[in-house]
């Protein structure tokens, strides 16, 4: 096998590098690919959409078909994910951590499940008694990491970021949040139900917005055509379109952050794991 | 000697990705552990990225998010300026896509486990020769 | 209207979107609303074919921008057929698949209504869309969809197979745009007909022989073509049979159709076959892809392996017919996709069928099915035909347009490998029609007291009734191939 890697791994190197030699230079400023198509969306995107951030002009209008597709891709990640590993079948053996005496129970298989109100509480195999410094300095840090992630979405327009940087941010305050406290912390503030309904509530908000432009007369993801329906700013009304979707892209990757994570880490069960 | 040199100078960042793409799919051919396969997945994907991203570069060249939209500097927007945007809208696609894909390998690689044991490929293979 | 090329498309999505709610709040509602959109879109398919055939091809431009600049959907009559045939087919199978998914899958069927919806968005997507990145991001979406049901299948051996599935599937998609990019980076565009225009003054360039190279590698590593193949058999066998029957006949011939798009609309009739010169070394390889795919298939004990490398071998035909560079070998590789998609959904519906039964299609379990199951074989039966190309049925024109091709181009080899390949596919058939004619006689001591000899134990009746409209439309569509070469692929060729 290392062999035939070798040959293989030769073979295709050698292609690519054939494949280099009538490239321009590295950093040319008048090669063809900075010439034609990348020259009209520099100097007329600001004119036409109004967002100064090309990128985003770029990712969420001239291209915003492909980028509808990606958050597609997210979205089948996150149900692949729950339909390949989430177990529904219940554990054979629990552990209870009586809280005010510290005393431990151990329920074997078949035996009902305890339902312990506050006192009791259910534990992992492998626990160990959380870090009261990491504990409090994540639940501090939580918060305004999801600010900053609300910021990154909302300012897609303006500067570096948009709904996939956000959305990434924002799943993982909810990650660091399982981390420091553990799994069934975040599963209890966001149930799984939740997350696979967000996760298709932010594909069809982009989607939505496509099919009302579609209705209103434009072709599909033409935001002009929303202006009737937005009585301010009318001017800006790309710019607006885009933000629509890119909080409908924070939101869906946001939720398959999450249930990504939360299957993977506990095999499915959603019951403990890291 | 000199023209090599001077060629692989002007081009250093597309050999650069040659080779790291080269090492990434040497790992997915040549490793027996499905863990460094998937590593060596990633690697090649990322490779891409770097390919990418180098197309868009222009020396001399900024970030392409237009200044002073407020104030009154305005003027002409030239596009010798500002790096090519397009590049960098493609690679954030395919970094999403290779995200997507890893997590899906990963659930898989869960489930090898999980009925397995193991996820050595020699050892998965006797077992699956055993029946 | 004019919206129909994009809700092609966008249907399914939001069926899929849908769907994916409706598992969480009423999972009975999914079924429906899959079937609801996959009926839109395969309307919206037909409506726009009609268009086509009568004025000619559609462009459709994404959010109002003018298509370098935007993505732009380009429907020409090759697209609007390999439309149809998707989309139908989905829809098709997606009728026949409720008992069989509530049997395969039991609980989160919603989930699985929903990848599928995703799967066919993703297929869709490729077959219309005119930009080249565009295509990956929706070949990507088709990956991961069919990784997912890969490992649905089967509990034991589905994961690792679909792992191994994984690892090609990536390779193959990222050569695909590693050649996008060696295009971009001599072109500056991403839209077919642009990137055309501007790729004539550039034949003799290196990187654009690479972009090439790396397109068609990618391409038909995707499609399972000769030595890219290895991924096939074990994936197709472990992935649950409601999905075999959409994946089977609609990925490859999908991605024949981008290979042909690719040579046609992008690099051109006079690049590949003037200035390139390895066309004659593509055919002695899809020569060789044709016979390894009989022989193997022969030394298969199951139905649904021994499918799969028939599959492996109807590629060869398909890349043949197109790489021989003539009209007569283009028509039949095109008239084959449709063929080819036809009898291939044929045959899995009946071992869909057989599968609802049996649970399991090893040669040793199939004794007596004629009687137990006598609609389901007779479909079976037709299907049967259709690949092996007996005459009123389908599969004999295609194979007929491509041994024409074979002799006009002087590849004789290529006629004789199709010949040997239709007379091993008569060997396999005639073997599994035997087999499933007499009772097995392991079978008749553990069985008769169950089941007395000649009872009927027959698949559900939509399963039937889609199995028996498809084998049909096998001697229809074989009937007016005529009309269909004229009609559609003549028009498109000149």
């Amino acid at each position: 096998m290392k062999f035939l890697g070798f040959i293989v791994v030769g073979l295709a190197g050698a292609i690519l590098l054939y494949g280099t030699g009538d490239f321009p230079d590295w950093g040319d400023p008048y090669s063809p690919a900075s010439l034609h198509i990348s020259k009209d969306y520099i100097e007329k995107a600001l004119d036409q959409t109004k967002v100064p951030n090309i990128v985003t002009a770029v990712l969420a209008d001239y291209r915003g078909f492909d980028t509808m597709f990606e958050t597609a891709v997210i979205f089948t990640a996150g149900l692949a994910c729950f339909l390949l590993l989430r177990d529904f079948r219940e554990k054979k053996e629990r552990f209870y951590r009586h809280t005010p005496t510290g005393v431990i129970l151990h329920v074997k298989a078949g035996k009902k499940i305890l339902d312990g109100g506050k006192e009791f509480e259910y534990m992992d195999k492998d626990w160990v008694p959380s870090d009261l410094i990491i504990k409090t300095v994540c639940r501090i840090l939580i918060p305004f990491i999801q600010i900053y992630a609300l910021y990154v979405v909302a300012h897609g327009d303006f500067s570096p970021g948009g709904g996939f940087q956000g959305g990434v941010i924002f799943g993982s305050s909810l990650i660091l949040l399982a981390i420091s406290y553990n799994l069934k912390t975040l599963v209890k503030r966001i149930s799984e139900k939740m997350l696979g309904v967000y996760a298709a509530l932010g594909v069809l908000i982009y989607l939505g917005i496509g099919v009302i432009c579609m209705l209103m007369g434009g072709q599909f993801l033409d935001y002009a055509k929303l202006a009737p329906l937005i009585p301010f700013d009318s001017n800006h009304i790309r710019a607006l379109g885009m933000l629509g979707i890119e909080i409908g892209v924070g939101i869906a990757v946001t939720a398959v952050m999450a249930i990504i994570y939360i299957n993977i880490v506990s095999e499915g069960r959603h019951d403990e794991g890291l | 000697m000199t023209d090599l040199l001077a060629l692989i100078v002007a081009k250093y960042n597309y050999w650069l990705y040659v080779i790291l793409m080269m090492i990434g799919l040497y790992a997915m051919i040549a490793k027996n552990n499905l863990i460094k396969k998937l590593v060596g997945m990633n690697i090649f994907q990322t490779a891409i990225i770097l390919f990418y991203i180098s197309i868009g570069y222009k020396k001399n060249a900024t970030l392409p998010i237009i200044e002073n939209v407020h104030g009154t500097g305005g003027g002409h927007i030239y596009a010798i300026d500002y790096i090519n945007p397009l590049p960098h809208v493609l690679m954030l696609t395919a970094i999403v896509v290779s995200v997507a894909t890893f997590g899906v390998a990963m659930a898989l690689a869960v489930r090898v486990y999980q009925r397995y044991k193991t996820l050595e490929e020699d050892e998965l293979r006797m077992r699956l020769s055993e029946k | 209207m004019d919206n129909y090329p994009v809700l092609i498309v966008v249907a399914p999505l939001l069926a899929a979107l849908l769907a994916g709610f409706a598992a969480w709040i009423e999972e009975r509602l999914s079924y429906p609303i899959a079937l609801l959109g996959l009926a839109v879109s395969t309307f919206a398919a037909f409506e726009v074919l009609m268009q086509v055939i009568f004025f000619g091809p559609i462009r459709y431009e994404m959010a109002g921008w003018p298509p370098p600049m935007g993505i732009e959907y380009r429907i020409d009559l090759l697209n609007a057929m390999v439309l149809l045939i998707v989309s139908g087919i989905a829809f098709l199978n997606l009728l026949a698949s409720y008992e069989s998914v509530n049997q395969e899958i039991g609980d989160r069927t919603g989930s699985f209504y929903s990848i599928y919806c995703l799967f066919v968005t993703g297929l869709l997507g490729v077959t219309a869309t005119g930009d080249l990145f565009n295509l990956y991001v929706l070949i990507e979406i088709t990956s991961l969809t069919s990784y997912a049901m890969v490992a649905m299948g089967d509990r034991d051996r589905g994961a690792l197979a679909s792992l191994n599935y994984v690892f090609i599937g990536v390779i193959g998609a990222s050569f695909y745009l590693l050649g996008v990019g060696y295009l971009y980076i001599q072109t500056g565009s991403l839209n077919m007909t642009d990137v055309a225009i501007i790729l004539q003054d550039y034949h003799g360039s290196s990187t654009v022989l690479t972009a090439f190279v790396l397109c068609m590698v990618g391409v038909w590593i995707k499609m399972a073509f000769f030595p890219l193949h290895a991924w096939l058999p074990n994936a197709y066998s472990y992935s649950p049979v409601v999905f075999l029957r959409v994946v089977a006949p609609l990925m490859t011939k999908v991605m024949i159709y981008v290979m042909i798009r690719l040579m046609i609309t992008v690099f051109g009739f006079n690049y590949i076959f003037k200035t390139l010169n390895f066309a004659d070394a593509v055919v002695i390889l899809a020569t060789v892809a044709i016979i390894f795919g009989g022989v193997m298939a022969l030394a298969q004990k199951n139905l649904k392996k021994m499918l799969a490398y028939i599959i492996i071998s109807e590629i060869g035909y398909m890349v043949g017919g197109v790489w021989m560079g003539n009209q007569l070998g283009m028509t039949g590789a095109i008239l084959h996709i449709l063929n080819d998609a036809l009898m291939t959904f044929a045959v899995f519906l009946g071992v869909g069928n057989i599968i609802y039964q049996l649970k399991d299609v090893d040669f040793s379990n199939l004794g007596g099915l004629f009687g137990k199951m006598p609609w389901t074989m007779a479909g079976f039966v037709l299907a049967a035909f259709s690949i092996i190309g007996i005459p009123p049925t389908c599969g004999f024109f295609s194979k007929w347009y491509l041994i024409m091709g074979a002799f006009e181009k002087g590849a004789y080899h290529f006629a004789i490998a199709l010949i040997i390949s239709s007379l091993i596919c008569a060997v396999l058939f005639f073997r599994v029609f035997e087999i499933c004619f007499f009772p097995s006689s392991s079978q008749d001591n553990k069985q008769k007291d169950v089941h007395a000899p000649g009872k009927i134990e027959e698949a559900p009746v939509s399963m039937l009734i889609v199995s028996g409209f498809v084998s049909l439309s096998l001697i229809v569509v074989g009937l007016f191939s005529g009309t269909i070469v004229n009609m559609i692929i003549l028009p498109f060729l000149t």
